[in-house]
């Protein structure tokens, strides 16, 4: 059976398989969603929490972009909290407990409700070659899917096995099948992959959890949402437990360590830093006697509690044993034991930046086959690929995020150009333009080109613009006259008597001064709605960073232009040492301003570079 | 686009020296040493001052407007006297300008390839010329990084990393159980690093060196007459010398005018194995100075058996030539025999590196260090707030950490995360 033709088919309904659809469809282009099953749609298979800092930034991107996650996060929300919300705006970031079943149900609801999108249920095998060409991909049954692209978002399916202790069999995460055939397929492509690992820890009876003796983490009284066009809450809220582990804990761990998959050397892939196993706590930080684990129930009906903190891959009567020796869990069931998974990835550098695979046109990865971790992470990516794979079907240019406008940007440049050497997982600190890269603006950075795009709704749109036109009327207001010190300091305000006279953005720059202290200065303000008001404090604290790092900006905008082939023969550059030339080719920056960010790269190597470029150039045009 | 200015022409005494200024403002910085009225594309006597009105040296103003330039932006180029003091006057002038900077090595040229103002043939060439370029950048990198300065760059990326891991720690991670505020042993590092940044930018440590000038060390085995030959070479009896082997023991210093190049001539313990623990501690110290010696004469008759690398400039010469007649390379400290030639060598080598960046180095150091010291100070003062402004004390010290890539490396996000990772145990 042959179905009919898609422009793009999307493999897998996880967070960058949905994230990816949508997108696409949202481009105006027909698109397959391929999952085993609809059950599987926007399944969260670790922790039931979305965001946080670095992570709730690429929601806000996404939501930015008119993606589904924020949205979707914020009606499975049951606990809001803004993250680092006593520091600047730059590094708060928004983070929300997610009810499990909610966030599946409005996810096939929003995936349902999507024009251009279909779902179809099946175990994809294989793709449709033509040539190098992927075009379309075969199910297990036989039928064949024509698409002019697809995506392939395969998580931790490619030779994922799993392991609770000693004992391990083949899966993706608990109770499905891995894709073994399609592993042999991308085999065929001679990719560079590599194994990497992570864990999770055993899922608690919430029943059987004694709450009156724990500690309560309540929600923020007034929740910052992931969406700009959420209003408020919707879902109950609810509050989290915390415990801590205690000697006995330890000394039960320590004493079983041989028999965890992990340290029994059972396990050769590469696990996240920033989410050891409890295991990994206690052999590398032995002299802490004790760890914190938050209680986090997985939804408002749902009695199944994420023990955030613990993730094992002991056998399951040690887990029963440790788990129980912490406070409060003393008669605790697990419904689930905890384990480990190791899975293969994609070497992310042989991608281009919008995703796709040179070695198989037509095929774009996006997610944890990638060597990232993270829902957010992989949702971003699937924007990435779902936007770019349209736009080849559009036969338009690619979009680029880049360092300088997104943290998708920063995502998608250390992808592909420095490789991952553990899980990739977002952080603030990855961002050099962090004070421009922020969670609350990622509209006024990202919405302008989906609009261009024609990616967005026009509920948004027209939200987006009215929001805009507010933005400006006041910033021009602030902006039309210049004060004295004198005049400043007549209204209350501190500032030097240094005799430059400023205008109401530039004394909003001013640590400590506040939209309310310029109403008294700056006319017609009052009437200023007090989101707005906000949104024009944050953009005027970080104004004298931000113009510094303009001239930053410039310059690698100036490098990124300078486009180096994929073919670019590097080893061919006398002048180069050989270890750059290695380190060159195995990145294959897509540009000069890639290339000076690969290690080792100086400014001399840059102008070889580009002198070879010029050459080039000036050759084929001879 | 950022203004550069750089040495053009070769360095230590020559008669000119060329200083190249391209970019936007070339011509205002060029007005504001040598005076207002430069033509758009001329030639000019004047007297350069800084902005003081302290007069640096009187010399040629040449001034190319864009795009009929090397460049092809508005170039600048003096010519001056070519002395160090000249040349290192204007050059700090033209640093302490708001919105320019020295240029990288190879910038121009990049920026004449941008221009499309060069052609194929010299496209190819250009290969050579990066090569050395970094090669003598390297080679005066780790000049002025050897020893002292080179251990404290050492400990001043390690305190940055620290102080900026810590701070986002506190950022990244403040849902996890780090410290909330970490001020107090961010402010210590930061501080230590201020205060050795404070006196290197009064450039104690700079101003000793250029009066050291070269170290050129002579080394081989005892009794091979290196005393003697240091002394024939410094004119004077600087060395105690005997006819037993093993009598200098110390690193003996001596300075001189080398065929117009300042030289300090160290003459080292001979190199063998000893039991002597005196005569052995002068063999460590020989090695150690012959190591970080810019050259080395090797007096000796197997290069292999001193255990001190030959390398690339290094001079081999055999040892009394006037006992074992005439050879091709042989010297004798003794007779005379063969020192003119071995002075013309040690000159050759040295003049040959004096045309690399010398002068440029430090003084792009020198400005590394007071943006840093800038950044750094700007970081304190927010430091004093505390936790709430962590996001703009971190951006201060990455913006300080930027500015000392040159001294202390790159350091990137890994580097903080290594450290964070190592430090806090993380992971709810």
């Amino acid at each position: 059976m042959k179905h009919s033709e898609f422009d793009v088919a999307v493999i897998g309904a996880g967070h960058a398989g949905t994230e990816a659809a949508h997108a696409a469809a949202r481009m105006g282009v027909k698109t397959a969603l391929i999952t085993l099953s609809q059950g599987d749609i926007g399944v969260m298979s670790c922790n039931p929490a979305i965001g946080g800092l670095g992570k709730g930034h690429l929601v806000r991107e996404i939501d930015a972009m008119d993606g589904v996650m924020g949205r979707v996060a914020d009606r499975a929300g049951i606990q809001f909290r803004l993250l680092n919300r006593r520091k600047g705006p730059a590094v708060q970031g928004p983070r929300a407990q997610a009810d499990r079943a909610l966030y599946r149900a409005a996810m096939l609801a929003e995936t349902k409700n999507r024009e251009n999108l279909t779902v179809i249920t099946g175990e994809v095998t294989d793709f449709r070659m033509n040539g190098d060409r992927v075009c379309g991909v075969i199910l297990g049954d036989g039928s064949e899917i024509p698409a002019k692209t697809v995506i392939l978002t395969s998580g931790t399916f490619l030779r994922g096995i799993i392991h609770i202790g000693d004992v391990s069999r083949p899966g993706g995460r608990m109770g499905d099948r891995p894709s073994i055939k399609l592993a042999e397929r991308l085999d065929s492509f001679d990719l560079p992959m590599a194994r990497l690992k992570t864990g999770t820890p055993p899922r608690l009876d919430g029943r059987t959890i004694d709450w009156s003796v724990l500690e309560r983490q309540d929600g923020d009284e007034q929740p910052v949402l992931f969406s700009f066009m959420s209003n408020a809450v919707t879902a109950p809220q609810i509050a989290c437990g915390i415990t801590h582990t205690n000697a006995r804990t330890h000394e039960i761990i320590e004493k079983n360590l041989s028999r965890s998959a992990m340290y029994g050397g059972h396990i050769e892939g590469v696990g996240p830093r920033y989410c050891p196993s409890i295991e990994d706590k206690i052999v590398r930080f032995a002299e802490k006697d004790s760890h914190q684990v938050f209680l986090e129930p997985e939804g408002v009906n749902d009695h199944t509690i994420y023990p955030n903190g613990i993730s094992t891959s002991l056998p399951e009567e040690v887990q029963v044993d440790y788990v129980r020796s912490i406070k409060g869990l003393e008669k605790v069931d697990i419904l689930q034991p905890g384990y480990a998974i190791e899975y293969d990835y994609v070497d992310p550098r042989v991608l281009t930046p919008r995703l796709s695979l040179p070695e198989a046109p037509g095929l774009y990865l996006a997610g944890q086959i990638n060597g990232t971790t993270g829902y957010e992470e992989a949702a971003a990516q699937g924007l990435v690929a779902g936007l770019n794979a349209a736009l080849e079907v559009r036969g338009e240019e690619p979009l680029h995020f880049t360092r300088a406008n997104s943290y998708i940007g920063v995502m998608i440049d250390d992808l592909t150009t420095r490789g991952v050497a553990e899980p990739y997982r977002m952080f603030t600190s990855r961002a050099e333009f962090r004070l421009s890269l922020r969670a609350d603006n990622a509209d006024q950075r990202l919405t302008p080109i989906a609009l261009e795009l024609g990616c967005v709704s026009e509920d948004r749109t027209s939200a987006f613009l009215t929001k805009m036109d507010q933005m400006d009327a006041v910033k021009s207001k602030l902006t039309a006259k210049t004060y004295t010190p004198k005049e400043i300091r007549a209204v209350g305000i501190d500032v030097n008597q240094d005799g430059n006279r400023r205008d109401g953005m530039a004394i909003l720059a001013f640590p400590r001064v506040g939209f309310e202290d310029l109403l008294p200065l700056v006319d017609d303000l009052a009437d200023t709605a007090p989101e707005i008001r906000k949104q024009i404090e944050r953009d005027a604290l970080y104004a004298n960073y931000i113009a510094r790092q303009e001239r930053d900006v410039e310059a690698m905008k100036r490098d990124e232009a300078h486009e180096i082939p994929r073919d670019f023969d590097y080893a061919a550059l006398d002048g180069l040492s050989n270890e750059l030339k290695q380190k060159l080719s195995q990145a294959r920056p897509g540009n000069i301003a890639q290339a000076g960010r690969v290690e080792g790269v100086t400014p001399a190597a840059l102008t070889l570079i580009l002198a070879h470029l010029r050459r080039d150039l000036k050759a084929r045009k001879a | 686009m950022d203004t550069i200015f750089a040495l053009a022409s070769a360095q230590g005494k020559a008669g000119v020296a060329v200083i190249r200024l391209s970019g936007p403002q070339a011509y205002m910085a060029a007005e504001r040493l040598a005076g207002d009225g430069l033509p758009p594309r001329g030639m000019r006597m004047r007297s350069l001052r800084d902005v003081h009105g302290g007069r640096l040296d009187e010399g040629l103003v040449l001034t190319f407007q864009a795009p009929a330039s090397f460049t092809g932006e508005d170039v600048v180029e003096f010519q001056i006297h070519g002395s160090t003091a000249s040349v290192n006057a204007v050059l700090q002038s033209l640093s302490e300008m708001g919105g320019l900077r020295m240029a990288e090595p190879g910038e121009f040229t990049r920026r004449a390839l941008e221009n499309s103002k060069m052609d194929l043939a010299q496209v190819e060439g250009l290969a050579d010329l990066i090569d050395a370029e970094t090669e003598a950048q390297r080679k005066q990198a780790q000049a002025v990084l050897a020893g002292e300065l080179g251990q404290l760059a050492e400990r001043w990326r390690r305190d940055l990393i620290r102080a900026a891991s810590l701070l986002e720690a506190v950022i990244d991670f403040a849902d996890e159980e780090v410290p909330t505020d970490v001020t107090p042993e961010v402010r210590a590092l930061v501080s230590g690093v201020m205060g050795d940044l404070e006196r290197e930018v009064a450039g104690v440590r700079i101003a000793e060196r250029i009066r050291t000038g070269f170290e050129v060390a002579i080394v081989g085995p005892p009794n091979a007459g290196k005393s003697t030959l240091l002394n024939v070479l410094a004119g004077r009896e600087a060395a105690i010398t005997s006819e037993y082997a093993g009598t200098t023991r110390d690193v003996i210093e001596v300075r001189m005018d080398l065929a117009g190049l300042p030289v300090t001539l160290l003459d080292t313990a001979g190199l063998r194995d000893t039991s002597d623990h005196v005569e052995g501690l002068g063999i460590a110290l020989a090695r150690k100075r012959a190591d970080s010696a810019d050259l080395r004469v090797f007096l000796t008759h197997d290069l292999t058996e001193l255990g001190i690398p030959f390398q690339n400039d290094d001079i081999h010469v055999l040892p009394k030539a006037d006992l074992r007649g005439e050879s091709k390379n042989g010297v004798s400290g003794r007779t005379g025999q063969g020192i003119d030639r071995l002075i013309s060598q040690i000159s050759g080598v040295l003049s040959q590196r004096t045309t690399s960046a010398g002068i440029a180095t430090r003084e792009r150091h020198r400005m590394a260090m007071k943006k840093a010291l800038e950044a750094l100070g700007e970081g304190m003062r927010v430091l004093d707030s505390g936790p709430d402004l962590y996001d703009i004390a971190a951006e201060e010290l990455r913006t300080a950490i930027r500015a000392l890539e040159s001294l202390v490396g790159r350091i990137d996000v890994e580097n903080l995360l290594d450290e964070i990772f190592a430090s806090f145990c993380l992971g709810k």
